[in-house]
């Protein structure tokens, strides 16, 4: 550990905060904090929830941007670019949230191999570091599966070995361990511990809102409202406060407003005559998702008034459980049943008499937390009159009435929660459902909760079930059932569990019966204590190469880590792949099949009022063309309006009485032409082929029937070059290319960087090494290729299905075709890097390709031609040069020498809009 | 049964409190609906505008300059003079969309009675130009030669005329055009988008699952999502045909504009209906944006908004009588320029009506569904 102790020879601190705040908008989440933590020390920072543990964190971590003040990490400033990515790869970080930083369809290898790359390490060493790690966590028998599909527990173990993979100096733990169940939490600690034990430099600093947790840290630091409270070791705070719980302590330390009213949770016994009616019962409940059996045969009887506890690890079953019982989830087999009704999707009825609060924070985040109760009432159909009253209560009741008029995502987590359940009591319903209601809510906050649930229940006999991870609130509970598994292991009072297994608390009563049960066995067991020292002999060659490469500007390796991921991720979702493909192709057949600019068979009737030889052959002269076709003559002027009014015509000829005398004496006669201009361009041309045909015709009778010569002045020949019948379809199905290659691509790019934003996995650009470039350019690589493939698919179909030929050089079709593709998957990123929400990313990319491809590039009409705005666009858009590009060698027979000009201003475009990208991607959040 | 359409209208005000706290989606709707249609509207020319063209003159006669001082802006870009080597290569590279070859000796010809030829050639991929183009080149070259004979020789005027008379658009105006035609573009995308990546909001954030275990229901849910939407879709309408297609556009619109909202307000219906519909078939957003694409691309080329649709081939155009803005196209066109009444457009209602109904019927059923997938 020579590297580590080279920072801690100047000084004893890892990390020094001075003078540092933080402000989100109006909120302030870090209030002048200064403060050091000491090196090779694990660390722990304790407070409630929104007190800053996290924002302080991240601005350690590099991932977010230093405000005011000054953050010395490793021995340097973060705020400092180059010392950011000096120690970048130094750091590990690990997000709030289960498996937030990683990549869900990607199986466990996978994960760790991303990371491992982006560390830049061999193929060698990441294989022995990924089976070392593997092996220690006990997560080697599942290197296969999906992150997406472990526990939480597991999730939480694969986000440490993926920070633990780079030997981090520095590991930054954010709420590792809310909403796991106990017996992954301790595996999670003994994990740490022994990490630790091989590598005693390691300084860790942890955030944690369990305080028996706390408990095992070196050191402690307790927040609130932004500043500091406390600091000193778990024995010092215990003593300096005079109390025997961490717990307590913190409530102690706490300033005396916050503190005050703060009493012990206490709860009167379940009186023994409560009354035997059943509220909520399950038989040989089961749920299957095909082969997995998510809930096997879970039996239980809960009465009326009844707090009963449902516990279990992480996908145990226990959310399948809850949906079922509130009919959001058929039941495959068995049934459950509230108040003796089977559970039925559509009976409103008994829906009314349940209140639910589910796992993720479900209320709306743009309506006022007054509006919501209120919208809630009503959808309960609570009578109109009573809802004021009714809101006032529930929000007084539940502490509320200060924040009636805030928006629900400005405020801390605790009072969401107790919004939350305030929104699933505003109806005073029956039964209660709640699910993991307290995860990641600090203890004074989870008390005042459980005060309320206690109220629920015993005053108004509101029947409550519950699942948590906390076994002091599983106490509480007048019964609980442990779930592992999909099954039902145990079904008690709790200190009735206790007791029938010998343990000493309900932890170890739970730890016990998930332990017989098989939970946690194939990962302990085959823990391995010797190979917890990760850090291994490494010839100075490579590590200097190494350290070389993570701090360079460009490292190919991290790239490629990027796009080999960015395309795992692609291949994983088979669906959009086919889409994307078989959509191209579609959408080609569709199109290059539909738009036509010729016109045909348009309809058109006739007057005739002279109804002679003459006039019945002007009148067929014109529908025997493939242009026209007549339609049922026209009786008056009224006939005609109506009819072309309703579009059944767009054209009427009105040919004059006395037509057929008046042309043979050679007096002046005038046909009459109504033309529908509701269409212009349909207008303009049905008059160009009326006025040809028109002559011709005069030319044809002049000369045969009345012997005049008729000789033109002279002619004009009209050669129509590179599509000679002047077919659409010619002409049309090179012209569609460009704009499929767009559109698809711009949207496939368009979601990557924005869905990471939302996801959160965008973390591993801020505290990584990677950089933007690779970042952008390695997301993009895949996209490219995919859109290649669609292009040499659409060359395919337009040569061979449309029997259009390429006259000209392929090169050069294919050069345009990968720096358009390339400029139009950048358009779709850069449209990512400036949205913040998915919605907002596909209508601005909706907006900035569909009408600039489809109106403003020469699809139709030829840039020249266009005026205003719409001009402009149309020669700076890179659809404009493509569809030259795809012309010329399509129906033109061009070839590279050529196509420069427009593969020159393609060209051009990339590092514009890929650049541009990447400017405007930030590297740290703001 | 009341109960239900107090949910459909909370729900409904709901979404209209969630789009008015998205700053972002209110600018890119405000932007949409007059800015995109403004510069779509006025971007087309009317008729044929700025062409390029080139003379090769190898007559070098009075005549010839006669003609080719005949072709001026706007129609024609000012033609440029090229030799007869210069045609392939010009052509090719895009520089002019027509040539003329005036040939040697073609004055005298003319006077002489020979009738010779003048060779036009069309850059004929360029093709709405090329229709037309080569019609007006024919038209101004024979006036010419004819004006020019006519000091030479007697009068003598054909004996039939044509008089043309455009119904509805006189001076076949494009921005009349362009601007309706636009706006049912704009309507057709926007409330996809904000009803059906909507749902897939709320799905992924847990919202949906929510409200299905209060005593509500898909339909009262997808209701509310539709009205919602719809409204503020329908007003963006409305006002957009006043302020910009009316005032800033002035293009006079003849039949009831109530008439044409109304259509607006079923089309709504039907598209609001499609965008849950294609919600309820993506897992994800990425999905749905493909799925977007997929759909929207063709209802907007080949509705008879950008090509006149009796043109299109026969399956094309049966295909096409499932989508709702081609019934949309046809209702915008026969009300607001032609001004017809309810007799005409009722069978287009029927049809946005139908296509509406089994789109939200297909949703609905599959709704639950598709909540416990996402």
């Amino acid at each position: 550990m020579t590297d580590t102790a080279s920072f801690d020879q100047s000084d004893e601190s890892i990390v020094c905060v001075s003078d540092v705040s933080l402000h989100y908008g109006e909120t302030l989440a870090v209030d002048d904090v200064s403060i050091e933590f000491p090196a090779g020390k694990i660390t722990g920072m304790i407070g409630p929830d929104g007190v800053g543990k996290s924002s302080l964190l991240s601005l350690i971590s590099g991932a977010r941007v230093v405000q005011d003040g000054t953050v010395t990490v490793l021995g340097g400033d973060i705020a400092d670019e180059k010392h950011r990515i000096a120690v970048l790869p130094k750091i590990a970080y690990m997000p709030q949230g289960l498996g937030k930083n990683l990549y869900p369809t990607l199986s466990v290898e996978e994960n760790l191999q991303f990371f491992g790359r982006l560390f830049g390490h061999g193929a060698d060493e990441r294989r022995r570091r990924i089976d070392q790690l593997t092996q220690a966590t006990g997560m080697k028998s599942f290197l296969d599966r999906p992150a997406g599909k472990l526990s939480g527990g597991m999730k939480q173990k694969l986000g440490l070995c993926c920070a633990l993979i780079h030997d981090p100096a520095l590991l930054i733990l954010d709420e590792p361990t809310t909403g796991v169940d106990p017996l992954a939490r301790a595996q999670f600690w003994d994990l740490i511990a022994k990490v630790r034990k091989g590598q005693p430099g390691m300084s860790v600093l942890v955030a944690t809102a369990y305080m028996d947790e706390a408990e095992r840290f070196d050191w402690l630091v307790a927040m609130d409202g932004g500043k500091i409270l406390d600091t000193g070791t778990p024995k010092e705070l215990l003593e300096k406060t005079g109390k025997d719980s961490l717990e307590s302590a913190f409530i102690e330390l706490m300033p005396e407003e916050k503190k005050k009213g703060y009493k012990p949770v206490e709860i009167d016994p379940l009186p023994d005559d409560a009354d035997e009616d059943v509220a909520i019962e399950a038989n040989d409940l089961t749920k299957r998702f095909g082969d997995f059996t998510a809930v096997d045969h879970v039996n239980f009887r809960i009465t009326k008034g009844e707090i009963f506890g449902f516990l279990g690890s992480n996908g145990s079953g226990k959310t399948t459980t809850m949906k079922m019982l509130t009919g959001l989830l058929p039941a495959t087999e068995g049934t459950a049943s509230l108040f003796g009704h089977e559970v039925d999707a559509e009976d409103l009825e008994t829906r009314s008499r349940l209140g639910y609060m589910s796992q993720a924070f479900s209320l709306y985040g743009e309506m006022t937390v007054e509006q919501n109760l209120v919208l809630h009432a009503r959808l309960f159909s609570i009578n109109p009159d009573e809802i004021p009253e009714r809101v006032e209560k529930v929000s007084k009741r539940f502490g509320l009435d200060h924040e009636k008029d805030a928006l629900p995502e400005n405020l801390p987590l605790g009072v969401r929660q107790r919004l939350s359940l305030a929104v699933a009591v505003v109806h005073s319903p029956d039964i209660l459902i709640l699910d993991e209601p307290t995860s990641g809510v600090d203890p004074i906050a989870r008390d005042d909760f459980w005060r309320l649930i206690i109220e629920l229940s015993r005053k108004d006999q509101v029947t409550i079930f519950i699942t948590t991870h906390f076994m002091n609130e599983a106490e509480r509970c007048d019964r609980i059932s442990l779930m592992h598994a999909g099954k039902s292991l145990a079904i008690g009072k709790p200190d009735e569990l206790v007791k029938e297994r010998g343990s000493k608390d309900l932890e170890e009563a739970f730890i016990g019966y998930m332990l017989d049960a098989g939970a946690g066995q194939e990962e302990e067991n085959r823990t391995d204590d010797k190979v917890t020292s990760i850090k291994a002999k490494k010839d100075t060659k490579v590590k200097e190469r190494e350290e070389d490469d993570a701090t360079s500007g460009f490292s190919l390796r991290r790239f490629y880590s990027c796009a080999w991921r960015e395309s795992l991720e692609l291949m994983r979702d088979p669906i959009r792949l086919t889409l994307a493909l078989a959509g191209s192709m579609i959408l080609m057949m569709v199109m290059g099949y539909g738009i036509t600019m010729d016109v045909e068979d348009l309809r058109y009737a006739v007057i005739d009022r002279d109804e002679t030889t003459l006039s019945r052959d002007y009148a067929a002269n014109i529908g025997g063309s493939r242009y026209f076709s007549e339609q049922p003559p026209l009786l008056d002027y009224d006939d005609m309006d109506l009819r072309m009014q309703s579009g059944d015509i767009s054209m009427a000829v009105e040919i004059p009485p006395r037509f057929g005398r008046d042309l043979q004496r050679g007096a002046p006669v005038e046909i009459g032409l109504w033309l529908d201009g509701a269409m212009p361009q349909r207008a303009e041309t049905m008059r160009g082929y009326v006025q040809g045909m028109h002559q011709l015709w005069l030319q044809d009778i002049l000369r045969e029937r009345l012997g005049e010569d008729a000789t033109a002045l002279a002619s004009i020949e009209v050669r129509n070059r590179y599509n000679p019948d002047v077919k659409s379809l010619p002409a049309m199905v090179p012209a569609v290319i460009p704009v499929l290659l767009l559109m698809i691509p711009a949207i496939l790019a368009a979601l990557a960087v924005v869905r990471e934003k939302e996801l959160g996995s965008i973390i591993n650009l801020y505290v990584t090494p990677l950089t933007r470039t690779e970042f952008i350019v390695g997301k993009q690589l895949p996209y490219i290729v995919l859109s290649m493939l669609s292009f040499i698919l659409l060359v395919i179909l337009a040569v061979f299905a449309f029997d259009v030929p390429i006259k000209g050089g392929f090169f050069a079709l294919f050069l345009g075709a990968l720096l358009y593709v390339i400029v139009a998957t950048g358009m779709g990123l850069l449209a990512s890097t400036v949205t913040k929400s998915q919605i907002a990313v596909i209508f601005l990319t909706m907006i900035a390709t569909l009408l600039p491809a489809i109106q403003f590039s020469g699809l139709l009409n030829s840039v020249s031609s266009l005026t205003g705005a719409g001009r402009t666009i149309g020669e700076i858009y890179p659809t404009t040069h493509m569809l030259i590009i795809t012309r010329g060698v399509f129906n033109k027979a061009l070839y590279l020498r050529d196509l420069h000009t427009p593969l020159l201003a393609l060209l051009a475009a990339v590092p514009i809009i890929v650049g541009l990208a990447i400017v405007l991607l930030r590297k740290q959040e703001k | 049964m009341l109960r239900s359409l107090k949910h459909i209208y909370r729900l409904g005000v709901k979404e209209l409190w969630g789009l008015y706290r998205d700053w972002i989606l209110l600018v890119l709707i405000a932007y949409s609906f007059t800015f995109s249609i403004y510069t779509s509207a006025t971007a087309v020319p009317d008729s044929l505008h700025n062409a390029t063209i080139a003379f090769v003159d190898e007559d070098n006669s009075p005549l010839s300059g006669r003609i080719i001082s005949a072709f001026y802006p706007p129609m024609f870009l000012p033609p440029l003079m090229i030799s007869l080597d210069q045609v392939d290569s010009g052509m090719d590279k895009d520089l002019y969309t027509f040539t003329v070859d005036i040939p040697l000796n073609f004055q005298r010809d003319v006077l002489y009675g020979k009738s010779p030829a003048i060779q036009v050639n069309v850059d004929a991929t360029r093709m709405s130009q090329a229709f037309t183009g080569a019609g007006y080149i024919q038209q101004i070259a024979m006036a010419e030669v004819e004006e020019f004979v006519r000091r030479y020789r007697a009068d003598d005027t054909s004996p039939v005329e044509v008089a043309f008379r455009n119904r509805f658009n006189p001076n076949l105006t494009q921005s009349w055009f362009g601007s309706i035609m636009e706006i049912i573009n704009q309507v057709t995308m926007l409330s996809i988008i904000l009803t059906g990546a909507a749902l897939i909001r709320e799905r992924e954030h847990g919202t949906l699952e929510h409200l299905l275990v209060m005593p509500v229901t898909p339909t009262e849910i997808m209701l509310s999502k539709i009205w919602s939407m719809g409204l503020v879709v329908l007003l963006a309408t409305g006002m957009s045909l006043v302020l910009v297609v009316h005032m800033a556009l002035r293009v006079p619109t003849q039949g009831s504009p109530w008439l044409f909202l109304a259509g607006a307000a079923l089309h709504l219906f039907a598209t609001t209906s499609l965008g849950i519909f294609l919600a309820t078939l993506a897992r994800s957003m990425p999905q749905f944006g493909m799925l977007l694409i997929l759909v929207l691309l063709p209802m907007q080329m080949l509705s008879g908004g950008s090509t006149p649709r009796e043109s299109m081939p026969v399956p094309v155009q049966y295909i096409m009588n499932f989508a709702p803005t081609t019934h949309f196209v046809q209702i915008g066109q026969a009300i607001l320029y032609r001004g017809a009444g309810m007799e005409v457009v009722w069978k287009y209602f029927v049809w946005l009506f139908c296509i509406g109904a089994v789109l939200f019927l297909i949703s609905r059923s599959q709704f639950r569904k598709s909540v416990n997938q996402g």
